[in-house]
Order: C-alpha cells, then sequence, then structure tokens
C-alpha cells in the first residue's frame, strides 16, 4: 500500500435512499501531476477527491498516480492498477492521446472508464463501449457552440488550432455549426510558442473574427503576442483556451475575450455555489472547468456506488447512465453514447474584485447533443 | 568469440541477469501478480532496444542521440500493419496489413534498417558533438513528421486493440508474451556477442580507438561505421514493434528526443559497450522509475540526481561496479 | 502577398533569430572553450524567466526582474559548473549528455517544487506596450522590435568583450590551445566558472525576454534548446559568428516556412489539407535545411579552429 501516491479512505454518511451497498469501490486516477499539463491534472484530481471527501462514502478508495503526460507511462500505470491494485474503475486523463493509449484496452479488460475530460471523436461514434463514459463533453462540443455564436455577429472568420487531432476536431467542430465565409485555416505546431507569424497572416487576412484553440501554454502565448500586435479582430476560443488554470498567466492581455463552456463560476444554482465555495475553502484558489468535470466524474461514480455493484456491469452501468447528480453546471444527462447532453453558453473574460474570471452572458446551445452519439451501438 | 567461453565474473554475473530476468515473471505468475510480468516484459524490450544503441555507441563510439527515431518507426509498423490488418483497408499494393507478428517483425526490421542507412549516410559524414547532434535533428524530423501526419493518429497515436499474434502462442497472456520477448533478446545478445567477436566487430571497436590506423591497414571506417549503424538501427527497430505490442498502442512519444536519451541513460547505467550492459541498465531503470513513482510525485527530480552520481562516480555503470573494469575499451 | 506582410514576416523571424542567438551564443561559448556539451542550457533559459516573473509580481518592476534573471541564472551557472560540470571537461561527449541531460530532469522538477505547477504571470513592461506603425500601412509589436535592438546590443556586446578585453584574450587563447593556457598561468578554473556562468546569463536574458511574450513555464526551455543545437551546429559548433548567423538562417527559414509553404500548397490542394501538410512540412523545414548543410559542410558554415 505504500507503493500508492495517494489514497484516500473517508467516513459513511447515512445513505438517504433505502438500501445502499456497502461494498468496496477502488478507483485509479491517472492525471498529470508532473510536466507542463500538470496544472490541468492537478485541477482534476483536487475536484475529484472534493465530491469524495463531501460524499464521506469509506468504502470508495481513490488510487492517484502521475502519468507525466507520457502514453507510455499511463499505459504502464493502467496495467498496473488493473492487474496490481485491481482497481475497478479508471478515471482522470486529461489529454485524448493518452486517453487512447489507456481506455480501450481497460473497457477491453472489463472496467470502468469516466472520462474527466478527454473526449476524442474516437470513442463516442462506431467503437463506443458501454463501460466507457465521459462526464465532460465531447471533444467537438465547445467548438461547435462558438461555431454557432460566431454566425450571430461575423461574416469572415480566421479559425487557428494546432496540428494534431484535437485540433482537427475543434476547427471540424467549428466549421460544422459556422455558415460564414472562411477568411484562412491555419494549424500550426504543437507546443509552438512564438505566434507572431500567424498574427500577422490574421493582420492582413481581412478576417472580422478570429477563432482559436490553443490549450495551456500556447495560449497563454498567443494572447499576450495578440495583446501587443495592435490587430483589433475579436477573438473567440473554447473554454479551455480562457480557463482559470491560464487566466491568471494571460493576464489583462485576455480581458474581453469570448468562449463557449458548460460551466462558469458565477453560475447561479445550488450545487454550483456549494462546489466553489467548497473547492476554494479546500484548496485557496478558484476552479477551472477541469476541476468542475472531475467533480461531477466523481459524483456519478459515487451515485451508482450506492445502488448497484461494481462487479455487476449492466447494473452499475444502468444507475450511472442516470446520471443522478448534482451538477454544477445545472443540468446533466447522458446521450445514448454515454457523453452529457448539456447547456453550453457563452462567457467572457472579466476582472471582479483583482482576480480574472470568467462571466456568463448568454445560452448559445440548449441541451446540445454531440454529432456522433448516432453512429453508437449500445 | 574463445574469449567468451571463459568463465569470468562478468559472465558469471550476465548469467546470474538474465536468470534473474526469468525468474522475476515466472515468480509474479505463481504469486498472482501480472503485473510484475509486464515490468519484466518492459525491462527486456528496453533492453533490446539499448542493445541495438549499444552496438553503434559501445562498440562504435557512436554516440547516436537520434535512436527513437528507429524505436518508434519499429513502433508505428506494428501499429499500422495491424490497424489495416483489422479494418481490411488495403495499404500498399493491395496488402491489406495483418496481425502476424512473423511478418510485422521483418518489415520492421527492414524499414528501420532503411532508415538507418539513409540517416547514417549523411550523418556518419560527421563526427563527435556533430553526430550527436544530426542524429537528434533526424529524429526530431520524424517526430514533427509523425505528429502532424494525420492519417494514423498524429499526436494522439494509434491503438492496437488486439495483441498481434504468434503462431502457436497466446500472445495476450503476459507470461507467453514475455518469452517471447525473453528469447528475442536473448538472440539479439548472442549476434552482439558474434559481431563483437568477429573481424567485423574488431575493426569497428578500432575505428573508435584509432581511425587513422584503420584506414591505413586499408580498411574503410565509413563503410565499417554505416554498417554498425544499420545493424543497430535494425535492432532497436525490432524493439520499438514490440513495444507497440506491449503497450498496444504506439504514439510520437516513442519517437520524441527523451526516448533517445533514455536509451543512452540505459547503456550508461549498465555499463557502456559491455554485452549485458543494457539488460543491467534497463532493469535498473525501470525499477528505480517505478520505486520512486511509489515513493514520491517528484521522482524525476530523484531519478535525476541518481543518474548524476551514476555519471560522475560509478563510471562503469551496474556492471563496472560488480565486475571491475571491462576487458575492453 | 502584400510587401506589408512580407516586411512583418521578415521582422518576426528576425526577432526569432535574435532570440536563438542569446541561447546559442552561451552554448557555443562553453563548447568552444570548455569543448563541453551542455544539454542543461535550456534549463538556466527558464530559470531566467522564472526569476524576472518572480522577481517581477514582487516588485511590480520588470526592470528589476530582467536584472534578477540574469543575476540568477548567472548563480545558477555558475554553481552548477562548481558542482558538476567541472569535473566533466575531461570525460568524453556521452558522459557530458548523461550529466546535463540528468541535470534537466533536477532543474525541472526543482523548479516546480518551488513554484508549483500553474504556469507564471510575466507582462511586458509599460514603456515597451503596444505597437509601432511601419512603412507599408501595417503595425508592429514596440517589444518584439526592443528584443530585436537588445540582440543587436549583445551581438555587439560579445564582439567587443571577446575582441577587446583581456577576459576576451583568454577566452580566445583558450579556444585554440587549453593546455597552452593553463601552462602561461591562467587561473583556468575560474576562468572556466566565468564563461559558464556568462553562457548562463545570456540564456537568462532570453528567458526572462521571452517570458514576457510567452508563458513561464517548467519545461519550456527545452524546444528552444533543440533550436539553438540545430543553430550552432549550422554556424559551425565553437564559432559566435557562425552562432550569428546561423541563428538568423534558422529564424528566418522558420517563420517564412510557416508562413509561405501551407500558402504554396493551396495552390495544389484544398486549404484545409494545404495546412495541415504545410504545417507539417514547415514544422520539419529547418531539420532537413540542417541535414542538407552538414551533407555538404560537415562542420557547419564557420568551423572553428578545433571543434
Amino acid at each position: 500500500m505504500k507503493k500508492l501516491l495517494a489514497a484516500a479512505t473517508l467516513a459513511l454518511s447515512v445513505s438517504t435512499s433505502g438500501h445502499a451497498f456497502a461494498e468496496p469501490l477502488k478507483i485509479g486516477m491517472i492525471t498529470t501531476l508532473s510536466g507542463g499539463g500538470a496544472g490541468l491534472g492537478i485541477d482534476t484530481r483536487d475536484g475529484f477527491m472534493l465530491a469524495i471527501k463531501n460524499s464521506g462514502n469509506k468504502d470508495v478508495t481513490v488510487v492517484t498516480e502521475d502519468d507525466a503526460q507520457k502514453p507510455e507511462l499511463a499505459v504502464q500505470i493502467a496495467d498496473k492498477m488493473i492487474q496490481s491494485n485491481q482497481v475497478d474503475i479508471l478515471t482522470g486523463i486529461v489529454w485524448s492521446n493518452l486517453l487512447m493509449a489507456v481506455a480501450p484496452s481497460a473497457v477491453a479488460q472489463g472496467k470502468f472508464y469516466v472520462s474527466t475530460n478527454a473526449a476524442p471523436a474516437a470513442l463516442a461514434g462506431a467503437n463506443c463501449n458501454k463501460l466507457y463514459f465521459n462526464a465532460a463533453y465531447q471533444n467537438d462540443n465547445l467548438h461547435e457552440a462558438m461555431g454557432e455564436y460566431a454566425n450571430k455577429s461575423y461574416k469572415k472568420m480566421f479559425i487557428l488550432a494546432p496540428n494534431y487531432p484535437a485540433g482537427k476536431d475543434s476547427l471540424t467542430g467549428f466549421k460544422r455549426y459556422y455558415k460564414g465565409e472562411l477568411a484562412s485555416e491555419v494549424y500550426t505546431q504543437v507546443g509552438q510558442t512564438d505566434y507572431a507569424a500567424e498574427i500577422a497572416q490574421m493582420r492582413a487576412s481581412g478576417a472580422d473574427g478570429i477563432f482559436v484553440f490553443l490549450p495551456g501554454g500556447m495560449g497563454i502565448a498567443f494572447m499576450k503576442q495578440f495583446a501587443q500586435s495592435g490587430v483589433k479582430i475579436p477573438v473567440m476560443g473554447p473554454g479551455f483556451s480562457f480557463s482559470q488554470d491560464v487566466l491568471p498567466a494571460i493576464g489583462d492581455a485576455a480581458l474581453g475575450a469570448k468562449a463557449s463552456g458548460q460551466w462558469a463560476p458565477d453560475f447561479d444554482n445550488e450545487a454550483s455555489k456549494k462546489f466553489l465555495a467548497d473547492f476554494q475553502k479546500e484548496y485557496g484558489r478558484l476552479p477551472s472547468i477541469y476541476a468542475v468535470q472531475a467533480y461531477d466524474a466523481a459524483q456519478l461514480i459515487l451515485s451508482a456506488a450506492g445502488k448497484a455493484s461494481v462487479k455487476d456491469a449492466d447494473a452499475f452501468g444502468a444507475e450511472l447512465r442516470k446520471a443522478d447528480i448534482k451538477s454544477p453546471r445545472g443540468k446533466f444527462t447522458f446521450n445514448t453514447n454515454q457523453h452529457p447532453i448539456q447547456d453550453i453558453y457563452l462567457t467572457e473574460v472579466v476582472k471582479q474584485n483583482g482576480v480574472l474570471t470568467n462571466k456568463t452572458v448568454e445560452k448559445i446551445f440548449t441541451d446540445h447533443k454531440d454529432a456522433y452519439a448516432k453512429d453508437c451501438k449500445i | 568469440m574463445r574469449e567468451a567461453m571463459i568463465v569470468t565474473r562478468e559472465n558469471l554475473i550476465n548469467l546470474i541477469l538474465a536468470a534473474l530476468l526469468l525468474a522475476v515473471p515466472i515468480g509474479a505468475n505463481w504469486l498472482g501478480q501480472p503485473f510484475y510480468i509486464t515490468l519484466a516484459t518492459r525491462v527486456a524490450i528496453l533492453a533490446l532496444a539499448a542493445t541495438g544503441l549499444n552496438l553503434a555507441l559501445g562498440l562504435g563510439g557512436l554516440v547516436s542521440f537520434g535512436h527513437a527515431a528507429f524505436f518508434g518507426l519499429g513502433g508505428y509498423v506494428a501499429g499500422i500493419l495491424a490497424s489495416h490488418g483489422f479494418s481490411g483497408e488495403p495499404l500498399l499494393f493491395g496488402f491489406s496489413g495483418t496481425n502476424q507478428m512473423w511478418v510485422i517483425w521483418p518489415v520492421a526490421v527492414v524499414l528501420s534498417g532503411l532508415v538507418g542507412l539513409a540517416i547514417g549516410a549523411i550523418s556518419l559524414r560527421t563526427s563527435g558533438v556533430y553526430f550527436i547532434m544530426i542524429t537528434l535533428a533526424f529524429a526530431q524530423m520524424v517526430y514533427y513528421f509523425a505528429v502532424s501526419w494525420p492519417a494514423y493518429g498524429g499526436e494522439d497515436g494509434l491503438s492496437i486493440l488486439v495483441r498481434n499474434q504468434f503462431p502457436g502462442v497466446m500472445t495476450m497472456r503476459p507470461m507467453s508474451f514475455f518469452l517471447i520477448c525473453y528469447v528475442i533478446l536473448l538472440v539479439s545478445i548472442g549476434l552482439f556477442a558474434l559481431i563483437r567477436a568477429s573481424r567485423f566487430g574488431s575493426a569497428l571497436q578500432a575505428t573508435r580507438q584509432n581511425e587513422v590506423r584503420v584506414a591505413t591497414v586499408g580498411i574503410q571506417p565509413y563503410r565499417i561505421r554505416l554498417t554498425a549503424f544499420v545493424i543497430s538501427a535494425m535492432i532497436t527497430g525490432l524493439a520499438g514493434a514490440l513495444f507497440a505490442d506491449l503497450n498496444r498502442f504506439v504514439s510520437p512519444s516513442m519517437l520524441s528526443w527523451h526516448m533517445s536519451g533514455e536509451l543512452i541513460v540505459l547503456i550508461i547505467l549498465g555499463g557502456t559497450g559491455r554485452l549485458f550492459g543494457p539488460l543491467a541498465g534497463a532493469a535498473l531503470y525501470v525499477a528505480f522509475e517505478y520505486a520512486l513513482g511509489g515513493i514520491t510525485e517528484r521522482w524525476q527530480f530523484f531519478l535525476g540526481l541518481i543518474l548524476l552520481l551514476v555519471v560522475l562516480f560509478a563510471r562503469g555503470g551496474l556492471l563496472g561496479l560488480l565486475a571491475g573494469r571491462a576487458r575492453h575499451g | 502577398m502584400t510587401f506589408a506582410l512580407a516586411l512583418e514576416q521578415l521582422l518576426n523571424g528576425l526577432q526569432l533569430g535574435v532570440m536563438l542567438f542569446l541561447m546559442a551564443a552561451g552554448l557555443t561559448l562553453i563548447f568552444g572553450v570548455m569543448g563541453l556539451i551542455n544539454l542543461a542550457h535550456g534549463s538556466l533559459y527558464m530559470v531566467g524567466a522564472f526569476a524576472c516573473a518572480v522577481v517581477a509580481a514582487w516588485t511590480g518592476s520588470f526592470w528589476i526582474g530582467l536584472v534578477a534573471s540574469l543575476a540568477c541564472a548567472a548563480a545558477a551557472g555558475a554553481v552548477v559548473e562548481l558542482l558538476v560540470i567541472r569535473k566533466l571537461y575531461d570525460r568524453d561527449h556521452l558522459d557530458q549528455v548523461l550529466a546535463t541531460f540528468a541535470l534537466i530532469l533536477m532543474f525541472s522538477e526543482g523548479t516546480r517544487w518551488l513554484f508549483g505547477s500553474f504556469p507564471l504571470y510575466l507582462d511586458i513592461p509599460p514603456l515597451l506596450q503596444g505597437a509601432l506603425p511601419l512603412p507599408g500601412g501595417t503595425e508592429y509589436p514596440v517589444y518584439r522590435l526592443a528584443i530585436i535592438a537588445a540582440g543587436a546590443v549583445v551581438a555587439f556586446g560579445l564582439y567587443m568583450l571577446i575582441s577587446r578585453t583581456r577576459l576576451g584574450m583568454r577566452i580566445r587563447a583558450g579556444e585554440s590551445d587549453r593546455e597552452m593556457i593553463g601552462a602561461l598561468g591562467v587561473d583556468i578554473r575560474t576562468l572556466y566558472t566565468v564563461v559558464f556562468a556568462l553562457g548562463a546569463a545570456l540564456a537568462g536574458l532570453a528567458g526572462a525576454l521571452v517570458g514576457a511574450l510567452q508563458s513561464v513555464q517548467v519545461g519550456m526551455g527545452e524546444p528552444v534548446l533543440i533550436l539553438a543545437f540545430v543553430v550552432i551546429v549550422i554556424g559551425g559548433i565553437g564559432s559566435i559568428k557562425g552562432a550569428l548567423l546561423g541563428a538568423l538562417l534558422v529564424g528566418v527559414t522558420d517563420t517564412m516556412g510557416r508562413f509561405l509553404l501551407p500558402k504554396i500548397l493551396a495552390l495544389f490542394v484544398p486549404p484545409a489539407q494545404a495546412g495541415m501538410i504545410g504545417g507539417a512540412a514547415a514544422s520539419m523545414l529547418i531539420y532537413i535545411v540542417m541535414a542538407l548543410i552538414l551533407a555538404v559542410k560537415p562542420r557547419g558554415l564557420f568551423p572553428a579552429a578545433h571543434a
């Protein structure tokens, strides 16, 4: 047991719904706790553990390990967790490429996988699986929302993403809903840190709007450089471009940027307020969207754990599918491919009490479903 | 060959190492801890890759900082052939891939050899630091190509849904797959010993020690080195194909410069130029990674510290510590 | 394509080149004088950026941060030289590669230990905010122009240092004959520490300057490090002049490749595909250029005396 990076065993509260399963449940969390992407993994872990702690369910054990954002390492840890720690459910992976290395083989070995973030199209359509759930979204969703939003006030968009599958999915998702003209469609190198060449093209393109999908450090670099360039075209992107993990590093350059998201800290519902207060009390910072997604993933698992045995995959899966949780996002249900059906909002970066954060502007999609569910035969 | 027959302390240690690598998974199997079989398989495959590099680096003194290119190439051969075999889409000339290891391995070996020939032919015109850097640059070229090329998953990599098959063996069983890798590792180490003892091997080691003298006796160092580099690339490529099957997944990170660095680390940890150096190094490295990863989130810091101490104070690597100074080199 | 756009891209290439020069100059100096190949140079770049971000946040002044970045990187360089690098001069390149690879792991994880996993904030100083009009009706960020200017000043300063001062004389002597300079009674150990700290300070300066433009985070030094190696190999290892020209060549080639290749391809294939394939080709371009140059001139464009 000393090999476990973090193990949590917590007190059981009296269950509300009659007969509860007091059966031990072991969750393996593989996430990125070192390297450049560690901020996302730490928020994932913290959001997840917050829900576990709040539940007080002491039958649930969580084993956490760091994948260092390396697919091989993630596979090795998954093997270990399945073979050696005998976990029932895997979760926590941030990146699509790591998820593609781990999830298909985990479900093939009869384990549940509940994704807290990564949601590649490959697992949402024909290759969906009854043991694979996604508590976050489908990768395309937030990009589709921005495409829909752009229709309203923009006629000529300049769109840009890194040259890797999630980047291509992003621009495909955007174009699926955007009806106007494209000034240019640019793919940049993964991990690129200087966008001077692309900003010059934007200036010369005659575009009236810019859509960028640049997660993590790439987005920070782009926004700072864009702010200095003197180019005055409005910038928009999916939520992760301006999420709480990168906003402090971008600084005021992010002010006014429009993004799409399933949650923002100003959401006016009980669950959201409680989550926000609890998270700030526990960790002393604002949660990012990754934390919310992980919080919901943990809530989902806990909701099923009270009612069915994880050894009975059909019964446990059926409980998960009910999505009987109080999500900070408000409404939350599962589609046939076990990806969320949820509302997606337009947010804007603002400064409140000296802290940069996202404010909700309007609703873009109501009960949005992804484009791949129709190919999924569960 | 004659000197390999003599029972030296090093040979004894080699024998123990080989036996240990076999004993760990058998014990794990018996105790019902299949994860340690996976770990041992990982050791065997990394040792195989490093044995390939050891031929160029240890015997020939060619510090290739780009062997990840061959490792990843082998991996992609396994991944691409398997994905076509699974989907039935034709790949080339009506050939639609396969999930048979005995087809995949030769393809991986030949392709790695050809790419090794191209990279080696240009890189070996340079020497010293230039050679280190140009091999790194070639590997980066392959890396960026794999990241940006959309057909086979790019950055996301490519999953092999079912491990490839070998006639008469249940490859999905961890023990069976381990034995396949183990046998290949021993064969390759044997090949390494043969090469080292051959006239070619002597010439190769001579080019490392004194290039001018080799040239004056009428041997062209360039050809000798190129041949060694190509064989080295082939072995590392084969290891890559096995690694892809172990993880049932291949991605550009197999091609990254960190991977090249790790392969060098394995050799130095074990003992440069030694027959079982790569195995000793791989075993030590995987054990560090596993043990430190279990103790602290900061394991990379301590891994760095240990590596640094080895370079500064334990120059012969693990085998150097155990078996004394190398006889050659 | 207009004149204004071409000019802007050329400046972008120049700015990238200048930044690479700051990195490459230190690397090539260290190799030229001590014969050492230092993979951990990117970590010193990271140290500079973190020092600048932390001190700037603390004092509210970018300029104090910049001074701190020079001081911290130089100090880190000197400490590393005294504790580790010193033992590596007589070793072969293999040991040097491995030891400095180990240093990268320690620096990266150590930095995360101290500063956490989230990127730090570092903004451009108010004096250099905004953009200037350029001929052709476009605008260009003042800060990038300042980086180009800073690079030019450093290049000139290095030239003066090496050709006109006593320290420079020793460096030149060290480059041409390492044993001789020791025999002449120069305190060679101090010289090595000073040269290493100087190279580290240059890397730290580059890190701080660039940190204001992008994100200050762990691992930021590695992509730059590899580009800097490409630069010094193209230029000829050990040659400052080669580093300068190599840096400008790599900077301009990379920027122009990213800009032009997709456009050229778009003449033949649909735009989305042209973007993807062009992007892939552009990211390989500088490595192809490097391979071509080394195939023709195996020791780079300006081979130094003994490398």
